[in-house]
């Protein structure tokens, strides 16, 4: 319906407009937020990929952390410049998921959740071991950052945190449209089918395991893309910083928001996150964050345990059939 | 060379037995509600800190800690089985998740309540008991070894002997056929919680002057149980005990010998391969206990 259309269409340039206008209302350190809460929507939005095939990990931001580590040493050490660094971190991510997928596809629910906890912790124990090229302990300092560009009048500086929102933004929108596509085509049609029915899909001949690999090795992919940007903007990167504790937050987005849309984990991580800098900064309440989150993770697995999206469709519903939504109703 | 061997064995001996107390906890609650405590480490650090509470700052005597650590974690496990894990029963995922708020919610609080820093706790007892020439054991660590021997005995009788040791087998074998019988589900999990959390509580309280005591100290004992269950065959307790002999000594020599890191990175290699081998465990049957 053309009505339809153009609603979806002005949807999406409000969303646009608001996009690019955000970081210039807010303040330098609430711009520096910003940037984070971009790469961790594409941190959520890959691990939702993995989900979609039924599987849980717990070793995803491990796989953030292979991307970051990788992108820094081949820059620091090979003298990458930053982008193309940028693309071979992600591509290791992905690499390292599809060795580690012949192990952990041997198993399935729960133990595929507890191996994925071993790989993991084994990587970043390694890199903890290993002072030469992981840095130990203490990790990675003094990534480059991305150079700064001049073009006659432009000149851009990536230091500046709004200048590197934008940068990601561009960046997390195309990886977004590429995981979208992918979701809506056959192949993930095909994911859905080894999530609800892996069995009968392997009887009419699908592949299931070949399928359940690509998943992991596209979310790690985007997952080690995301830690390449925050690698190269904080400059420094340790082995804690890709923890267990960190993997629970991103657990926790995912199950705030839900995962059977596509913009449920979004919504998650974004009402979290503004609670969390918004209200909590304004409280002082900064040091009872995991209090917090581990409060709401109970919460919504009590009472909303298909997360906050669940309840969108009918608050739109209340107001009047005003698509807020852009249209977007996912699946 | 041989005293340094012998020294190590004994040093493994210890760090099997608190482990055997966590991961055996761990089993049962699994065995009954089909649920993970991912929180299992963190009644631990509760019952360290019951120590810190009772011991270190009120002065009262060491055992008379121990025993309150015992009684407050198994009240707290009961809680929290009310409260959080009974409505998740038989939904692995859920049940899971909550364990890890749950884990959370107790961490932030052992931070509120005492502060991140590490926690000073004089020892009770200074005495070395001097097994052979130049192999000697605390007698704090001998303790946490006789307890455990003591207490893992006391339950193995009370599940081989006694009606509600059986009832709560029959619960983990088969849920609905002892359900028909006249066991109470609810019962069943509500003793399996208080039983497996209050291993946890002594654990952690008779540890609580040998270890490093912080809100976080649960981390690594919640991995070293998920390693020692794993590889023990989930849902069988006597696995569980000797996994955990098994666990601690290669941990425990490859410290020893090579180095800490090394030692972890053994540990889960170990339980990754049981994983791709015999995802049931070197001792477990199709049967949850």
């Amino acid at each position: 319906m053309p009505e339809t259309r153009a609603l979806r269409i002005s949807g999406a340039l409000a969303l646009a407009a608001a996009l690019v206008a955000l970081p210039h209302v807010l303040s330098f350190s609430q711009q520096e937020i910003l940037v984070f809460l971009v790469i961790n929507v594409l941190l959520v939005m890959s691990y939702r990929f993995l989900a979609l095939t039924g599987e849980w990990s717990l070793g995803h931001v491990v796989m953030m952390g292979v991307g970051a580590y990788a992108s820094a040493i081949v820059s620091k050490r090979l003298g990458f410049p930053v982008p193309l660094a940028m693309f071979t971190g992600a591509a290791v991510a992905a690499v390292v998921a599809w060795l580690l997928s012949f192990p952990l596809f041997r198993m399935k629910g729960f133990y595929f959740l507890i191996g994925s906890f071993a790989a993991g912790e084994v990587i970043r124990l390694l890199w903890k071991r290993f002072r030469d090229p992981f840095g130990g302990p203490k990790g990675l300092k003094r990534i480059d950052e991305l150079p700064d560009i001049e073009l006659g009048a432009l000149q851009i500086d990536f230091f500046d945190p709004v200048a590197y929102y934008y940068f990601c933004l561009i960046v997390v929108v195309v990886s977004l449209w590429f995981l979208f596509r992918v979701e809506r085509s056959r192949v993930g049609l095909t994911f859905h089918a080894i999530h609800w029915r892996d069995n009968l899909a392997a009887s009419v001949g699908v592949d299931t395991r070949g399928y359940r690999t690509l998943a992991l090795v596209i979310a790690s992919f985007f997952a080690g893309l995301s830690g390449t940007l925050f690698a190269h903007y904080v400059g420094a990167i340790n082995p804690n910083r890709f923890s267990v504790e960190e993997m629970v937050y991103v657990l926790t987005w995912a199950i705030v928001g839900g995962t059977a849309t596509f913009y449920g984990p979004i919504l998650g991580v974004v009402l979290l996150t503004a609670l969390n800098e918004v209200v909590f900064r304004e409280l002082g309440l900064e040091q009872a964050r995991p209090l917090i989150y581990g409060v709401v993770l109970i919460a919504f697995v009590v009472f909303l345990p298909r997360g906050i999206e669940s309840v969108v469709p009918r608050l739109l519903r209340v107001g009047g059939g005003l698509s807020l939504s852009g249209g977007r109703r996912g699946t | 060379m041989t005293e340094l061997l012998l020294q190590t064995v004994v040093n493994a001996t210890y760090a099997a037995s608190y482990l055997a107390l966590v991961a055996v906890g761990l089993v049962l609650i699994f065995g009954v509600m089909g649920i993970i405590n991912f929180a299992h480490g963190e009644f631990y650090m509760l019952g360290a800190y019951c120590v810190v509470a009772v011991y270190a700052d009120l002065a009262l005597p060491f055992l008379l800690s121990v025993a309150v650590g015992l009684v407050f974690v198994s009240l707290v496990g009961m809680a929290a089985e009310r409260a959080l894990f009974r409505p998740m029963r038989e939904n692995p995922l859920g049940g899971l998740v909550v364990s890890i708020g749950l884990l959370l919610i107790l961490q932030s609080l052992a931070t509120l309540g005492f502060g991140v820093r590490m926690e000073h706790i004089p020892p009770p007892s200074q005495t070395v008991v001097q097994l052979a020439e130049g192999v000697g054991i605390p007698l704090q660590r001998l303790v946490v070894i006789l307890a455990a021997v003591a207490l893992l005995g006391a339950l193995w009788l009370f599940l081989r002997r006694t009606r509600w040791g059986w009832a709560l087998r029959a619960s983990a074998q088969d849920p609905e056929a002892a359900a028909l019988q006249g066991i109470s589900m609810a019962v069943a999990s509500r003793i399996a919680f208080a039983i497996g959390a209050a291993l946890a509580g002594v654990a952690g309280a008779l540890t609580a002057p040998l270890v490093r005591t912080y809100p976080y100290m649960g981390h690594s004992v919640i991995v070293a149980a998920f390693i020692v269950i794993i590889v023990g065959g989930i849902g069988s307790l006597e696995g569980a005990v000797l996994a955990a002999i098994a666990y601690a000594f290669a941990h425990t020599f490859v410290t020893t010998f090579v180095d800490g890191v090394i030692a972890d990175i053994v540990g889960l290699l170990l339980m990754l391969a049981v994983l791709i081998v015999k995802p049931t465990g070197l001792f477990g049957s199709r049967d949850r206990a």
